[in-house]
């Protein structure tokens, strides 16, 4: 299979491809974490037996009425407000009519003309550091379809109706990407921020995260959008990214042929890395949009927006932003720091205690994250409190023990027996340096007595000796003594 | 000896202990029977219904009944009684049985209402003769070779058979006033959203309503009472506080009427029925109304708007109905699509199936600015035009139908003459305005004539008090 690819890559001059701009617009359907579905009371649980979660309203029995998830409109205005977009304050649903035997109703509830968000954006960071922001078209609500299950060997086809109505938010880019490597920006920072709002899983693999893409090509410096093909079926953003490498190839050499390229919904296989045709344009269904006469408009208030913007949690990029301008964290440290929202969260706590940014940065991005990745952890388990964490870094500023007595001996002995804090764990190691001139000084003293004609070359120029004097200090601390001090009181003592 | 056509005469009977529930049930009981040939009943619960009413006879006993004990109710086939069938007169819901009991009768049980049976109506609510149904058509109790109307005719002939005290029909285009008209008995189409619509099958859900047959306003105005109000299961239903409309039944003020020229100077209107509401008015002046001929230049526009928009939204409610999960599957589908195509061909009657192609036909790209677009903008102005005409005059009075009931296969083949059935019952529907249907005498073969009375939108209470107003003056 790789063969081929490469065939079709070779086949391909760089620079013929470079004549070609490559045009990217997402759709994302992202499944809301709510605890009941769209338009009725039962149950969204993830795995249960086919056909429990369901009821006459689910089933689209006759007589029954949909009737809005006011959660479910919570979450996608959450959504919408943390892309900047404008909430529509007078809901209308609509109607998309098409037949399929998991499509309870003949119609799916969806938005068309009155969408809940309208606008916003999606600012992205590539690999070059280039900054970009990627406009959306629109954000609405809908209902997700049942799964029609094919057994091998059985001749029928058997439906699960529990997915039927579960709530879904359709985010809508406009044709903004240019790139791969955007459309896999664009994913990253969507499910980041589904996932800091909490309003989605973001598990693209398990389907509560689902992405089509809408690939066209153009010549460079053209104005007009090619003839946009709509590719399905990419179930990790790797595989996003794939789709469209290839989705532009194919597209280049079918121009490059004078072929033309058809509007059309095509398929993603995984294993060749190659798009199939589904559908083209001609056989599309007309899904016959209409208002939904069976739901009243959901009218969203200016409280209701108030106290959902009041309680909307901090943003990746408000953070960022923070840990650069306010806690003088370097921008890697910022990214790295604000990429996961517990992550996130975990190190603001910590900031809370302590005022050495820097040190507790170090701490989260090192030893932390280490610990929690080797062991695939949450920080939600990790084992040592946020205050032993802030004591710790206390004892290396105020020069109590050693950094490197800290990482390699205190913390891990930490991680084993949590409950015990960090000056504890410091003492019964004998790790606590000797810091406090009193006790510092006759050590001192008597080491400069011991070597009294070192002293004297001292004295007359010979400074180097001076790590010889500190070295011999060490010693008869056992190690304990504070560089630092230990410095201060030689040279005191020396220089005058 | 006929009895027990009104709730009054029952309850009357049931505080003299001259009666029992389960008397008056098995009294209706005798008459569905003598009268099975007219095909109201689609379904007769007997058992149930005796069961309810000694049930309703314990509580009567004890003190603790509920306002509608000792009544007995028909329902239209279209509404959901759980544990019985609902088949909307259609193939495709054979054998379909409900499992949830619908608000509006939920709420008259509640109040220990006796349900004892399903009424026969058009498929799906779609038609005006009662012609369109699998369980055959319902021939009229005045001349049986005869329409009742439709699509509600068993809900109306029912009533005019005195085979129950009242009965529940739905009108979404007129489909209880006509047969009310056409049987001589009151029929109400409360205002859009008053009524819980969750448990009726839907036709076209944003003109669907719940409506009463009865014998008495009275009767009318307490089971729309009992039935109206806001419900969790309907976010379109309206949260206006619901008026006892039976306990404001007295109308004793000069009232602003006006008359819409165009429909009692149509040609299609019948001379009798011309003459007939010319002369309620001559005298509803002589009384000292103030009666006012006002033009409606829509008129014209008010059939197509509403076939239009109905159709459209039929088009949708009826998809649901393709053999995958309950009702009719055809047995000689072999895929998927064959399955669909066959199930639906075969399950749907041929006034169903114009309705859907119509209405899938204005929703397609190609036509739905010209058609589905635009009737929703002269939808907008119908109601308009008949809400503000409201706001001046109390009622709009007009005949409930160009013609008395006609005979059976008369318009059969031609569905525009049967559409024109409608034209003076779809301008309350379009409008969303409550409407109501009384009987104002006979043609000149002894057909019932029914009068309409039209008021503006949650004035039910004066809608009933006025028609009160009115059969009195009549008697």
């Amino acid at each position: 299979m790789n063969m081929i690819e490469e065939t079709k890559v070779k086949t391909l001059d760089i620079k013929v491809k470079n004549k070609y701009e490559l045009v990217i617009g997402l759709e994302v359907h992202a499944q809301l974490l709510t605890n009941s579905k769209m338009y009725t009371a039962d149950s969204t649980t993830f795995g249960n037996l086919p056909n429990t979660n369901i009821s006459v309203i689910t089933l689209g029995h006759p007589g029954t009425l949909p009737k809005v998830n006011k959660r479910a409109v919570e979450f996608a205005i959450k959504m919408g407000l943390a892309c900047d977009s404008e909430i529509t304050r007078k809901n209308i649903f609509a109607r998309k009519n098409y037949f399929y035997p998991d499509l309870p109703k003949g119609y799916q509830l969806t938005q068309d003309k009155n969408p809940i968000c309208v606008g916003g954006q999606v600012p992205i960071v590539l690999s070059s550091g280039e900054k970009k922001s990627i406009a959306l078209t629109r954000i609405h609500m809908e209902e997700d379809a049942g799964k029609s299950i094919h057994l091998a060997g059985e001749v029928d086809t058997l439906v699960d109706f529990n997915r039927a109505g579960v709530p879904l938010i359709e985010i809508v880019s406009e044709p903004d990407m240019r790139s791969s490597e955007e459309a896999y920006q664009f994913l990253t920072e969507i499910k980041k921020l589904v996932k800091y709002l909490d309003v989605c899983d973001g598990n693209m693999e398990e389907g509560s995260l689902r992405c089509d893409a809408n690939v066209s090509i153009r010549l460079r410096g053209e104005d007009e959008l090619g003839k946009k093909v709509e590719v399905k079926n990419m179930n990790s953003f790797r595989n996003v990214a794939r789709a469209i490498e290839h989705e532009f190839e194919r597209q280049v050499l079918l121009s490059e042929s004078n072929t033309e390229i058809i509007s059309e919904t095509r398929t993603f296989d995984a294993t060749s890395g190659t798009t199939a045709s589904m559908r083209t344009k001609e056989d599309l269904n007309d899904y016959r949009y209409f208002p939904e006469p069976d739901l009243s408009p959901v009218i969203v208030s200016e409280e209701w927006l108030k106290t959902i913007q009041d309680n909307l949690p901090p943003l990746p990029r408000e953070l960022f932003e923070k840990f650069v301008l306010e806690y003088g964290l370097p921008e890697y440290d910022a990214g790295v720091l604000s990429d996961n929202k517990e992550i996130a969260l975990f190190f603001e706590a910590l900031c809370h205690l302590t005022t050495n940014y820097k040190a507790a940065s170090n701490w989260v991005m090192g030893p932390v994250k280490s610990y929690l990745n080797e062991l695939t952890l949450h920080i939600d388990d990790f084992p040592i409190s946020i205050t032993s964490l802030a004591s710790l870094i206390q004892l290396i500023d105020a020069g109590k023990v050693s950094y490197s007595a800290a990482a390699q001996k205190i913390y891990p002995a930490m991680l084993l027996d949590p409950k015990k804090d960090a000056l504890e764990i410091a003492t019964e190691l004998n790790l606590i340096q000797e810091s406090s001139e009193d006790s510092l000084k006759p050590i001192v003293e008597s080491v400069l007595k011991e070597n009294s004609q070192k002293v004297l070359e001292y004295k007359s120029g010979k400074k180097g000796l001076m790590g010889m004097f500190m070295g011999q200090v060490m010693k008869k601390s056992n190690g304990k003594a504070d560089p630092k001090v230990a410095t201060k009181i030689l040279t005191e003592i020396l220089d005058n | 000896m006929e009895k027990f056509r009104s709730f009054d005469e029952i309850k009357k009977s049931l505080e003299n202990k001259e009666t029992d529930c389960k008397a008056v049930v098995t009294y209706y009981l005798n008459n569905i029977q003598t009268k099975a040939h007219l095909n109201a009943f689609v379904e007769v619960y007997t058992q149930s219904a005796l069961d309810q009413a000694a049930a309703v006879d314990k509580k009567l006993a004890s003190g603790n009944a509920g306002k509608l004990a000792g009544m007995v109710l028909g329902i239209k086939d279209v509404l959901c009684y759980q544990g019985h069938e609902a088949n909307a007169s259609s193939k495709i819901l054979e054998g379909f049985e409900s499992q949830f009991t619908g608000t509006a009768i939920q709420r008259l049980i509640d109040e220990d209402a006796i349900i004892i049976g399903r009424l026969n109506c058009d498929e799906f609510g779609m038609g005006s003769s009662n012609e369109n149904s699998v369980h055959g058509r319902v021939l009229n109790g005045v001349d049986e070779e005869r329409v009742p109307g439709g699509s509600s005719g068993g809900s109306a002939v029912a009533v005019q058979a005195n085979l129950c005290t009242a009965s529940l029909g739905t009108d979404t285009g007129g489909s209880v006033r006509q047969p009310a008209a056409f049987t001589g008995v009151i029929g109400v189409k409360p205002t859009y959203s008053r009524v819980s619509r969750y448990g009726l099958i839907a036709y076209a859900s944003s003109f669907d309503t719940i409506g009463v047959f009865s014998n008495t306003v009275k009767d009318n105005a307490l089971v729309l009472e009992i039935m109206a109000g806001s419900d969790d299961f309907d976010s379109t239903a309206s949260r206006k506080p619901v008026p006892h409309y039976s306990e404001l039944l007295h109308f004793d003020k000069p009232a602003k009427i006006a008359y819409l020229k165009e429909t009692i100077y149509s040609d299609s209107l019948q001379d009798d029925i011309k003459e007939n509401i010319l002369g309620t008015l001559e005298t509803l002046k002589k009384e000292g109304h103030e009666i006012v001929e006002v033009n409606f230049p829509l008129l014209d526009y008010v059939l197509p708007t509403y076939y239009i928009l109905t159709t459209a939204e039929a088009s949708s409610n009826l998809s649901r109905f393709d053999g995958v999960k309950y009702g009719y599957r055809s047995p000689n589908a072999h895929n998927l699509e064959s399955m669909y195509k066959m199930t639906r061909s075969e399950g749907f009657g041929p006034e169903v199936k114009r309705r859907i192609m119509l209405g899938t036909f204005v929703l397609s790209a190609s036509y739905y600015d010209a058609y589905f677009t635009k009737a929703q903008k002269v939808r907008r102005l119908i109601k308009e035009f008949t809400e503000n005409l409201l706001d001046k005059y109390d009622f709009i009075i007009m005949p409930t139908t160009p013609s008395t009931a006609f005979k059976f296969g008369e318009h059969s083949n031609d569905p525009v003459a049967m559409y024109l059935e409608d034209l003076f019952t779809v301008q309350a529907s379009v409008s969303g305005v409550p409407a109501i249907s009384i009987p104002n005498g006979t043609d000149r073969n002894g057909l019932p004539i029914g009068l309409q009375i039209m008021a503006n939108s949650f004035k039910e209470a004066d809608l009933f008090a006025f028609a009160n107003y009115l059969t009195t003056m009549k008697s």
